[in-house]
């Protein structure tokens, strides 16, 4: 297990080393002024020349690129030019942000996906499957951003149960765990969740129905194992693939929605992704996809050692 | 018996202390900016005109300032941190400006020449250790023939421009004074492992944004990115009548029109700014005000002037522009929007009375086209290249597509070419011969008409062709460069706004946009709101408005 771990650590280091390659290529190769967020429209083509100076952007691309390497692995990932803040500083709270709601999401997706893909698969053709593979697909159909706005306008316009916008209510920067905090949560983590139900729904519907049908089963039941039995038999054979569709989806969750976030103005990654866009902040948009890049690996890593850990065969393969 | 004394008069204390307490609530007003971030605090805001209304005129002031008191008047300049100023008349690049007296900044600091001097450094003088790359994109092309500030006194300061400009005393609405004195005490607490002084300046500037001194009626407090700025009244304000009674006033970023929406109706936020215009009756029907008010802004098609445009024909030019159904577009827009007369409209210094009326005559247009060799069997063909949205762009393709049938009725075929909104920006300034305008006879970028060199200048003379500014068409001639030299050197106010005028007036009569549109910059706000007024401008003062908690 060991020398499983270290050589699936150590396959991470060019991963990520070539993702910053690509995330910096992608961003520079992109059309746009890189200073266009701080540029006048009708900046003098002396000031324009004058701040690519500053900013550094008329070095040459590879020393561009390695200067920022260079400060990326000591952790400082330059400044937005958007805002002049510390671009980890940025980063991080955004990461924290979306973690907490995509994490809520998940856990509420994954249950509910989890329990209506398990009672279709288990149940095949009956009205509970359909009934629950319908739920399924209508969770990955649905716009999201649509289902969000449906949400706020009963929750927060009519009812006026829970608030409509942002991450928390004024006067704490910091997230607590309490109902004051947890009420900004309930809106986007529901939207949110219907993207990993749906999914985790299809696939373990899929999973168990093709372990019921597996010859071992059989063969359990011919043996007089009782229902209970077999149920933990399913659970376990399907728990690695859906473990691996689970952490696949909590990695795409933690890139934030882009849309899900603008509508609740939640101020996470998928939002922070989106200004770096629509600003052309080099430095931003390069710090970020850096961070969720690592934050995927990390993620992709840590499903792997836990799929082995369930599944021993998958460590000799 | 003592004992039993402490602890009633404890319980009376605390009694009374939480009696204070309940009694006293603070007034807080909290905004939902159409902004994805808090635009810069630090006194030079990001974030357009937006920011200079949220963070720059809230807690900053600068020498001159605009009269946002009046919703009938144009909006014009007044004495701000300065009182009065001059022109050399020996040398006209040479200004001096007399600075008010007894004006602290937030931390105490007082307001003087060398702050402005310091001031003017941080964006023109990237020698000076204070020097903010950041901020000098807000402030050079705002203010293009500023070079340098020089103390004469303490509270006298002169200004250089690098040519002749009256318009200078406009500029300086746009430059905020920041406290120097704050800046050096956070630049001094940089820690000692930074010792690269463009790195310590630099992070002086983050704190400093973090924690801002200015000398305006608010004080900036907290600041979460992304998230949340706070700021409370400055109870030594030097104006009494902008010595706010709102205690605290929350800017909160929420750039999708539908969560704007749904805070203000969650009573999460009192004011919102741009309201889609779909839910106005809604918002309304809550009970909330929507304040709009014709601003100095421009929706237009500005035209190309290069070999073979159809537009070269002046007769074209005026069809169009008495094409448009102006009123009926207003009402598509549900009654936001301002018909405009010119760049500027009747009722403002420079609008000059021109002749060639803005007006919808489609006999006349069709007279016009049909003169200049154009039918219904042979239709001109011209392409428009907009953006689907975009800072200021309103409501780009919408509105395209009825002035394009509005237009099919003059005998225009008009094709609309439709890119990304950064794209189209970035071909404003690279002008109708460029690839990007691929072959476009229009573009149709909105722009802000405060200062003379935004509103005109830029558009008309010949020294602004692309890819020096935005003469985007290569509109211009040696009449017109004449009007502007005549503008920029009339250095007293009524004689620059009368060459200001003739100016305007040739710009109309020649035509080189077709006026189509001018924004109202609705807002929405909750009935607790008192004391509002809505100038014609893009600002708008905080500072006296009111809350009321018991509507």
């Amino acid at each position: 297990m060991l020398t499983f771990l270290i050589r699936r650590v150590a396959y991470t280091i060019p991963i990520m080393l070539g993702v910053s390659l690509v995330c910096f290529a992608l961003v520079h190769i992109s059309p746009g002024d890189p200073l266009v967020s701080i540029l006048p429209p009708d900046a003098s083509v002396e000031l324009q020349q004058q701040l690519m100076a500053i900013y550094g952007f008329d070095r040459s691309y590879p020393e561009q690129f390695i200067r920022w390497l260079g400060r990326a692995v000591q952790g400082d990932l330059g400044n937005s030019i958007a805002t002049g803040r510390p671009v980890t500083a940025e980063v991080l709270n955004a990461v924290g942000n979306t973690l907490i709601l995509a994490v809520t999401a998940t856990i509420i997706g994954f249950t509910f996906g989890g329990l209506f893909g398990f009672v279709a698969g288990y149940f095949r053709d009956s009205w509970i499957d359909k009934l629950a593979s319908t739920i399924s697909v209508v969770g990955v159909s649905i716009p999201h951003y649509w289902l969000g706005m449906v949400l706020v306008i009963i929750f927060s316009v009519q009812l006026g149960w829970l608030p409509a916008t942002g991450a928390g209510p004024r006067g704490s920067s910091e997230w607590a765990f309490d109902w004051e905090h947890l009420q900004y949560l309930i809106l986007p983590a529901v939207t949110m969740s219907v993207i990993p139900m749906g999914i985790v729904a299809r696939t373990v519907r899929a999973l168990v129905a093709d372990i019921l049908q597996q010859e071992y089963v059989t063969g359990l039941r011919a043996k007089g194992l009782l229902d209970r039995g077999v149920l933990a038999h399913v659970i376990k054979n399907a728990a690695p693939t859906a473990l691996a569709v689970m952490g696949l989806q909590l990695g795409y969750l933690l890139g934030g929605s882009i849309l899900i976030e603008t509508v609740f103005s939640w101020p996470g990654t998928g939002f922070l992704l989106g200004q770096a866009i629509f600003q052309r902040d080099l430095p931003l948009l390069q710090g970020t996809i850096l961070v969720l890049a690592m934050f995927f690996v990390i993620l992709n890593l840590l499903v792997d050692v836990a799929q082995s850990a369930l599944d021993p065969r998958l460590q000799r393969s | 018996m003592r004992t039993r004394f402490w602890a009633t008069t404890a319980a009376a204390t605390m009694a009374a202390v939480l009696a204070s307490g309940s009694a006293w609530a603070e007034s807080v007003l909290t905004i939902g900016m159409t902004a994805a971030d808090i635009p810069r605090t630090s006194g030079q805001p990001d974030q357009g005109f937006e920011g200079n209304r949220f963070t720059g005129i809230p807690m900053y002031d600068a020498l001159t300032h605009w009269d946002l008191s009046s919703e009938t008047e144009a909006s014009v300049v007044i004495p701000g941190l300065a009182t009065e100023w001059s022109v050399n008349p020996d040398d006209t690049t040479k200004w001096t400006f007399k600075l008010r007296e007894g004006v602290t900044f937030h931390d105490g600091s007082p307001f003087n020449a060398e702050a402005v001097v310091w001031n003017v450094e941080k964006v023109l003088d990237d020698e000076a250790p204070h020097f903010a790359p950041d901020q000098v994109g807000a402030t050079a092309s705002r203010m293009p023939t500023l070079r340098s500030a020089r103390a004469i006194d303490e509270l006298t300061v002169e200004l250089t421009t690098s040519q002749p400009d009256a318009f200078l005393p406009l500029n300086m609405t746009m430059l905020f004074m920041a406290s120097p004195t704050h800046w050096q005490s956070l630049y001094d607490a940089v820690d000692a492992g930074v010792t690269d002084p463009t790195e310590r300046a630099a992070a002086a500037w983050t704190a400093f944004a973090a924690n801002p001194s200015g000398t305006g009626p608010f004080k900036g407090e907290t600041l979460v990115p992304r998230e949340r700025f706070e700021m409370v009244r400055n109870e030594n304000y030097w104006d009494p009548a902008r010595t706010p009674t709102i205690d605290r006033v929350v800017l909160v970023p929420l750039p999708d029109a539908n969560a704007r929406t749904a805070a203000l109706l969650s009573g999460q936020v009192d004011w919102i700014e741009a309201p889609a215009p779909d839910v106005i009756p809604r918002i309304e029907s809550q009970g909330n005000v929507i304040y709009a008010n014709p601003q100095p802004h421009v929706w237009p098609w500005q035209l190309s002037f290069v070999e073979d445009s159809p537009w070269l024909d002046k007769r074209v030019r005026h069809a169009a522009n008495l094409c448009v159904n102006r009123e009926e577009l207003r009402v598509l827009l549900g009654g936001y929007m301002g018909v405009p007369q010119g760049t500027v409209n009747e009722g403002h210094p420079w609008w000059g009375n021109p002749s060639f009326e803005i007006k919808y005559d489609p006999d006349a247009a069709r007279a016009l086209m049909e003169e200049a060799g154009f039918g219904p069997d042979n239709p001109l063909s011209v392409t428009v290249q907009t953006s689907a949205s975009g800072s200021g762009q309103m409501q780009p393709v919408t509105m395209n597509e009825y002035v394009q049938q509005n237009l099919a009725e003059c005998h225009f075929d008009v094709n609309l070419d439709v890119i990304e909104w950064n794209t189209l920006f970035n071909n404003w300034r690279a002008g109708a011969k460029s690839e990007g305008a691929r072959d476009a006879d229009a573009i149709n970028v909105s722009f802000a008409t405060m200062d003379p060199f935004f509103a005109m200048v830029r558009f008309v003379s010949t020294e602004t062709f692309p890819p020096v500014s935005n003469n985007w068409g290569f509109f211009g001639n040696d009449e017109f460069d004449a009007l502007i030299a005549e503008a920029r050197t009339s250095f007293d106010d009524a004689d620059r706004d009368a060459a200001l005028a003739r100016l305007h007036a040739r710009v109309v009569e020649e035509a080189p946009f077709v006026w189509i549109a001018n924004d109202v910059g609705p807002r929405a706000m909750s009935p607790r709101v008192g004391n509002v007024v809505q100038p014609k401008s893009w600002f708008i003062d905080i500072a006296p408005m009111t809350l009321d908690d018991d509507t």
